[in-house]
């Protein structure tokens, strides 16, 4: 199990640019794999293009009271890159006017942001149809003060997303790290004590999975038919929908799977599972991810690698929505990830 | 050409088998496709099987192949090691069974 980010042990792997030099290089550059370019040109998608704006995702800071072994953010206590209110005031000035129907927090673990409380209350008066915050669970049990969020979650009626690797201890804790299954139930149930994830409840909560090692997720359905059966059986748990998401190669994924000489075999299962019908739904086609520093990038993934917009708009302050659709999306290797089997979002299954 | 029999790598090529055989590899990638579909049977407990009979047929590629489905399908271990068990049960009350017939031919050659 990590205990610090990439970046504090000055792993090369927390260089962006290195992380593209992998992903563009060896196996692809020898010509053994297509590069994602060609197959996506292939279907005459390329260059790949917006569609409607649905969805503002916003990295509030990667700054986590988890290491997750998986972690794309390189997420960890040690990340002091936190979004300041100002920013913060620039993010709800474009949340008001927006033509999106979803708003999406993301981090790191979001709550941590000191800003966090005010930033919900004041989005949430936006009225915009899909508030989501991505909890990672343990943070509920993390400290007294957030022992309130379920509470604080429902009065601003904030549908939340939760991590759950697993509906066993051991491979929970492997991945997440030694405890965090038995927190992230006792969280699990004090949200539904408050009504979430209950049937017919209209607080909304949906779980993430995402697979423990070097290979893709099961069928999304089939998945949440076992983990709803697991849960109830075991814990009296109810959630809505799980979300099947793929690992994407990058950061502490990407450094796990060459130390674990995994690297090749992935990459060759993702190129393999590539599904052409996956690709006109790539959450980056109807999604704009805004970091902490409010810099704008096609999705969260390319906000990690940093490879911001091919606008003119680059950053919140100049933010202009027409002038943002019409743009190219930024494509590597690690896109194979989004359109593996039957594709893979921050909203799950895509195809 | 390997100078081991086995290289993991060649798992990928598997598909390659068609190319000097259009209409069989066709045929049996269509047939294999079909039996690993959700039947009467869940893929989930076809992946178990498999698993179990890729051990008794000794087959490490389909090993490599069916503890990664089984992965993919949120199986546990416990519950990989068990079908392994299952597979060397059955393997060996074969071989155990037969020793009734040692049995019978002991006693129909002795006075």
């Amino acid at each position: 199990m990590a205990t610090k980010s990439l970046k504090a042990k000055g792993n090369e792997l927390a260089v962006s640019n290195k992380q593209l030099e992998i992903l563009n290089g060896g196996i692809f550059a020898d010509g053994e794999l297509p590069f994602f370019k060609d197959k996506i040109q292939e279907i005459g998608h390329f260059p790949l293009r917006p569609s409607k704006l649905e969805i503002l995702q916003i990295n509030v800071g990667y700054m986590c009271n988890q290491v997750c072994e998986h972690c794309h953010v390189d997420a960890g206590p040690d990340r002091k890159e936190i979004m300041t209110r100002e920013t913060m005031l620039q993010c709800l000035e474009v949340i008001k006017n927006t033509g999106a129907h979803t708003l999406d927090l993301t981090g790191g673990a979001p709550e941590m942001n000191p800003d966090f409380r005010w930033f919900v209350e004041e989005a949430a008066k936006a009225g915009i149809k899909d508030f989501i915050v991505r909890s990672n669970l343990t943070i509920i049990r993390a400290n007294k003060k957030y022992y309130d969020l379920p509470e604080f979650f429902k009065k601003h009626n904030v549908h939340v997303i939760s991590s759950m690797p697993h509906y066993t201890r051991g491979k929970t804790d492997k991945q997440r790290g030694d405890g965090v299954f038995d927190k992230s139930i006792k969280a699990l149930q004090e949200l539904n004590a408050v009504g979430y994830g209950m049937p017919n409840s209209s607080l909304r909560l949906d779980l993430v999975y995402n697979p423990s090692g070097a290979y893709l997720p099961g069928d999304q359905m089939a998945l949440e038919a076992d983990f709803k059966k697991a849960l109830k059986e075991d814990f009296d748990i109810e959630f809505h929908n799980l979300f099947a998401i793929t690992n994407l190669p990058i950061a502490r994924f990407l450094d796990y799977l060459i130390a674990s000489e995994n690297y090749e075999d992935y990459m060759y299962a993702l190129v393999e599972a590539y599904n052409p019908a996956a690709v006109a739904n790539v959450m980056c086609t109807n999604t704009i991810s805004i970091s902490w520093d409010g810099w704008l990038y096609d999705c969260d993934f390319n906000q990690m690698l940093d490879l911001k917009v091919a606008s003119k708009v680059k950053h919140i302050k100049d933010y202009n929505e027409e002038l943002l659709n019409d743009r190219n999306i930024i494509i590597s290797q690690h896109c194979y990830g989004c359109t593996a089997g039957a594709g893979s979002s921050c909203q799950g299954t895509v195809a | 050409m390997a100078n081991s029999y086995y290289d993991p790598k060649d798992l990928r090529k598997f598909g390659r088998i068609t190319e000097w055989s259009e209409e069989l590899g066709t045929k049996f990638f269509d047939y294999y496709g079909k039996v690993f579909e959700e039947g009467a049977l869940s893929s989930r407990e076809k992946s178990l099987i498999a698993l179990a009979v890729a051990h008794v047929v000794k087959c490490p590629y389909c090993i490599d192949a069916y503890t990664k489905d089984g992965l993919q399908k949120g199986i546990t271990k416990e519950e990989m090691m068990e079908s392994v068990h299952v597979g060397a049960a059955i393997e060996s009350g074969a071989t155990l069974v037969h020793g009734v017939q040692m049995m019978n031919k002991y006693e129909k050659l002795s006075m």
